[in-house]
């Protein structure tokens, strides 16, 4: 099987073919139908985007191009030749490159190492180093892909981690580039500057295919885009003829809220009082520095950051399975930040329940059944103990009516957690938290991972254990949901409290620049950054932008207006000189973990206000986007359960 | 969800991989110019076909279900205990204590002291590694082999310098007092027409062994400490959010685990030798693993993989008693399945799931 890239045909083509044409790929998995008779053609040098839902079948789709799996049906073009892709060398050798979601690097390896793994030209390896050096510099100059060729890739930040694949592909002369959910794990600054990048590219030609939850992405970067649902390519629409509402309406079948119904929030005394909390990690890093927070009872404080800058050690600290030093309340007494009485045991005894970020590493035991998985925290429970026993069956049933209220599909507490989708994972997870009817609801990225339609439902439950008096404290790397929830918001930036801001006071240029430690936010206007707007041009955008509550409910037309521009914005786009070292880039504290908003010090520009601002021009902030899991791709399991 | 049903995982897989050891094994016999039918036919004779051969097969069977149990019960918290040999050693030595220094009135109540004394003395050798890797992360496996020749040589020189009697020439212990020596099924069961179990050393800790089965599964699965010990064993940062500390946890699986092997030494110890000698444990908390990883650390799984080992034993004594087979080559069958049945499991169940896969599709 490895003769592949067999062109069968001999067709001149009269006009230019696509690059990519797929015919009536169907490929299944046991009984389920990952992808039912999907056709597609893509036109070079275009971004073609790819959107769906968990469990949709892109992720099937994108392997079967890459040779990972093999459709059981269907034929595959590459500029008009049929081409077999019975492996990813084949794909390769097609033109083929593909940047997946988690990195195949070598962590410990330089960028040049990685670069040539896999393309050395003979045993030894200096003078594939050197010509892979060469043609770096070449590509670098070309795309604006600036890595440093010696440098170790584990020290890199995640965005330049991801230009060293996209770097890789393109080293491999790959000339069709496949990211698969690229920005996830990316800062705001870092994900424009990769479509940056995606532009440069494809106006050299190069044709490229962008598989994103993110509808706004979406929008934003490409030419036309497919949805694609259950398995079925539902449509295939020019970008600049669709919005996000209807995007993500093809994508779930259905009309989504995709905004909150929530009434004003009318808070009462504050429940957990934080005062100064630190945390010092095993490496000796400060994590938290002196973050002092309250939540009151009836409200919910959304905390704003971008991942890595002390949301989780904040979480980790209140829901008891990490020391700290400082002061936190619960009701008025303080609680035990260290030692024998630190524990989720007696966070939950305190009226604490937590929704985690991950519910594959902490919330869920994904080997466990549903009911076992309802209990999971609570389990000492005398009530649920019957003599030295637990009551088994007084808990199957109490998880079967749980599962009901909670809507969890398949309503089966037999199934092992991991049997089920995203989103019915996260639904046993808030149902088991809610349900102990707590104080204190602590929730981390709900909505991860989760589809349009839990996500809905999610965000309704919390808002109904707010209703009821509860005080909740909500992170989330996403300002969509941490706007369309939050009473009250906070940003954290590294370790520390940046502001607080209501959210019909601020704005998500504010909000950006808080995330990227910039308080000063009236003198923000880095004159320094080369992408910087001015003092004014800030003003003005603020001003052009509505607050957030007078446009929860975008009109179609605001939606499609900035839609229909893509144009302006790409001439905006244009317009902006190319990047330079710049001095603010490099006075700014550089951070130790890759997450943080600061580029690793080759003077890429690091914080990018211009693009923040342009983006929130052309597409309002709280337009429709469908808060996008960041990290988690479908995995086979996840999608299709109980098939 | 692509899944086999479970019975064929359980039942089908060890089934054909036991075939397949049986298959290789007849090709070595073969090879040194026996008949691999004639072997078989005298091991089934050996160990199965008569109550003496069904007494020692037992007596084997027991000392597997201690061992299999006590490693079954810390796989479950994911501790890898390949310290069972040592800990029964050691539980020996706790058997032997309470036979020799306390004046028991009759054999059960001795029985429940010596158990008492076999499970702490072995849960203590347990405790040891446990609390390295708890606090420290010293990996369980290392120390726990580690410990194995610790407690050899600790056997060897209590026997030798404090236990053996005045003017004894092996190292042992005195002969346990009468009153505390077990039935053995020989005298259980034999009646004075028909006697049974002849000469064969099986004794009332086999149903001790049973008791430990079920406490093993009301532990594992119907307690709150069997739930920790689950959750920790499959993901450890979900137990710590849920407040289960991964210290008490690793301390009480080995605890436990230490105890059951331990227990071990009761059946060699008191059952039959009714004194303690060097070697009692004769390799059982090794074979406990192959046994635990057959049986899939469940309970009733534990106990079929030690009847299938005991005859195992029994069936190669026999062999290599009546046969040409050297006593070596009954090593190697027991090792082709553990090799099969423990290591080489995925070769089996893989191309099975695929079948039942193919066949559901067809359907």
């Amino acid at each position: 099987m490895t003769t592949a890239v067999a062109p069968e045909t001999d067709i001149v083509p009269t006009t230019v073919a696509p690059a990519i044409e797929l015919k009536g790929i169907s490929k299944a998995f046991g009984p389920v139908q990952a992808n039912k008779n999907i056709s597609i053609s893509v036109k070079p040098g275009t971004i073609h985007g790819i959107i769906g839902e968990n469990g949709a079948g892109k992720s099937t789709l994108m392997s079967i191009l890459y040779g990972f799996y093999k459709a059981d049906r269907g034929e595959i073009f590459i500029h008009g030749k049929k081409t077999d892709i019975p492996d990813s060398q084949a794909a390769i050798r097609a033109g083929i490159g593909m940047v997946f979601q988690h990195f195949k690097l070598v962590p410990n390896f330089t960028v040049l190492e990685n670069v040539i793994l896999g393309a050395e030209d003979g045993p030894l390896l200096r003078s594939s180093l050197n010509k892979a050096r060469g043609v770096l510099k070449q590509l670098a100059a070309e795309y604006e892909l600036h890595v440093d060729p010696d440098a170790i890739v584990e020290n890199l930040s995640v965005g330049h981690q991801q230009r060293v694949e996209i770097l890789k592909a393109l080293y491999r002369q790959a000339d069709i580039l496949i990211l698969d959910e690229p920005t996830g794990v990316l800062t705001p600054a870092e994900a424009d500057h990769l479509f940056r990048i995606l532009d440069n590219l494809r106006s050299e030609g190069k044709t490229i295919i962008l598989i994103t939850h993110k509808l706004r992405e979406i929008m934003k970067s490409t030419d036309t885009v497919s949805v694609m649902r259950r398995g079925e390519m539902t449509a295939t629409v020019k970008t600049s003829e669709t919005s996000p509402e209807r995007l993500a309406e093809m994508m779930v079948g259905r009309k989504v809220l995709l905004h909150v119904e929530k009434q004003p929030a009318s808070p009462k005394d504050p429940v957990l009082e934080i005062e100064n909390l630190r945390l010092v990690d095993d490496k000796g890093v400060e994590r938290l520095k002196g973050i002092s927070l309250n939540v009151r009872a009836g409200e919910i404080l959304g905390i704003a950051g971008v991942a890595g800058n002390g949301q989780s050690e904040l979480l980790e600290v209140l829901g008891g399975y990490a020391d700290a030093t400082g002061t936190v309340r619960v009701n008025g007494q303080s609680i035990d930040l260290t030692g024998k009485h630190s524990d989720g045991q007696s966070r939950r005894a305190r009226g604490i329940a937590h929704v985690p970020e991950d519910r594959h590493r902490e919330g869920l035991i994904m080997p466990f059944t549903a009911w076992e998985n309802t209990i999971f925290g609570y389990h000492r429970d005398p009530k649920i103990q019957s003599g030295p026993l637990m009551n088994n069956a007084a808990i199957k049933a109490e998880a079967a009516a749980k599962m009901e209220r909670f809507d969890v599909r398949p309503p089966n507490p037999k199934l092992a957690a991991r049997n089920f989708s995203g989103g019915n994972q996260q639904k046993i997870v808030l149902a088991r938290e809610i349900e102990r009817n707590p104080d204190i609801l602590l929730v981390g990225q709900p909505t991860r991972g989760v589809d349009i339609g839990a996500i809905e439902f999610i965000h309704q439950q919390i808002v109904r254990l707010r209703d009821e008096g509860k005080a909740i404290l909500l992170v989330s790397v996403e300002l969509d949901e941490i706007f369309s929830l939050s009473d009250r918001i906070a940003v954290m930036f590294d370790g520390q409290i940046m502001g607080e801001r209501l959210p019909s006071e601020t704005n998500e240029k504010e909000l950006g620049l808080l995330m990227a430690g910039i308080t000063d936010t009236a003198n923000a206007a880095m004159p320094a950054s080369p992408m910087a707007m001015t003092e004014t041009e800030l003003q003005e955008a603020a001003e052009a932008e509505p607050t957030s509550d007078a446009e929860a409910v975008p009109s179609a037309t605001e939606a499609e207006t900035a839609a229909e521009s893509p144009d302006q914005e790409q001439a905006a786009a244009e317009e902006v000189p190319p990047p330079e070292p710049s001095p603010a880039g490099e006075d700014e504290p550089v951070e130790e973990f890759s997450t943080a908003p600061v580029s690793a010090p080759d003077g890429i520009p690091s914080i990018d206000t211009g693009s923040i601002a342009s983006l929130s021009a052309s597409i309002p902030m709280s337009a429709p986007s469908a808060p996008p899991p960041p990290t988690k791709t479908e995995d086979p399991e996840e999608g299709d359960k109980n098939g | 969800m692509d899944k086999m049903p479970g019975w064929a995982d359980a039942v089908l897989v060890p089934l054909i991989s036991l075939i397949l050891a049986a298959i290789l094994s007849a090709l070595v016999i073969i090879g040194i110019g026996e008949d691999p039918i004639a072997a078989f036919n005298l091991m089934v004779d050996g160990a199965l076909m008569r109550s003496s051969g069904w007494g020692y097969t037992l007596y084997y069977a027991t000392n597997f279900i201690f061992t299999g149990l006590a490693v079954a019960v810390a796989f479950h918290a994911r501790l890898f205990n390949i310290g069972g040999e040592g800990q029964a050693m050691i539980g020996g030595l706790g058997v032997a204590l309470a036979c020799l220094y306390i004046p028991w009135p009759n054999w059960y109540v001795a029985l429940l002291g010596a158990t008492v004394s076999a499970a702490i003395f072995g849960a203590l050798w347990a405790l040891i590694p446990a609390y390295l890797q708890a606090k420290r992360g010293s990996h369980i496996v290392i120390t726990t082999i580690m410990f194995n020749f610790i407690a050899a040589a600790l056997l060897n020189y209590v026997l030798v310098n404090l236990l053996r009697p005045q003017g004894a020439m092996d190292p042992a212990t005195a002969k346990f007092p009468e009153a505390t020596h077990l039935p053995t099924f020989q005298d259980m069961f034999s009646t004075a027409t028909a006697p049974m179990f002849r000469g064969a050393p099986a004794n009332v800790t086999f149903f001790l062994a049973l008791l430990a089965c079920v406490f093993v599964w009301v532990l594992i699965w119907r307690t709150r400490l069997g739930y920790e010990i689950r959750a920790f064993g499959h993901s450890e940062s979900a137990a710590k959010y849920a407040g289960i500390s991964p210290v008490k946890i690793t301390i009480v699986a080995m605890l436990i685990s230490g105890a059951l092997a331990g227990m071990m030494a009761l059946n060699t110890t008191m059952g039959e030798a009714e004194r303690l000698v060097m070697n009692a444990t004769e390799g059982a908390g090794f074979i406990g693993i192959a046994v635990a990883l057959m049986g899939r650390s469940h309970p009733l799984g534990v106990l079929l993989a030690a009847l299938l080992f005991g005859f195992l034993y029994q069936g190669g004594a026999e062999l290599a008693l009546w046969t040409n087979i050297p006593r070596e080559l009954i090593v190697v069958i027991q090792a082709l399945v553990i090799l099969f049945t423990g290591a080489l499991d995925n070769m089996v169940r893989m191309p099975l799931e695929k079948l039942f896969l193919a066949r559901r599709r067809k359907a």
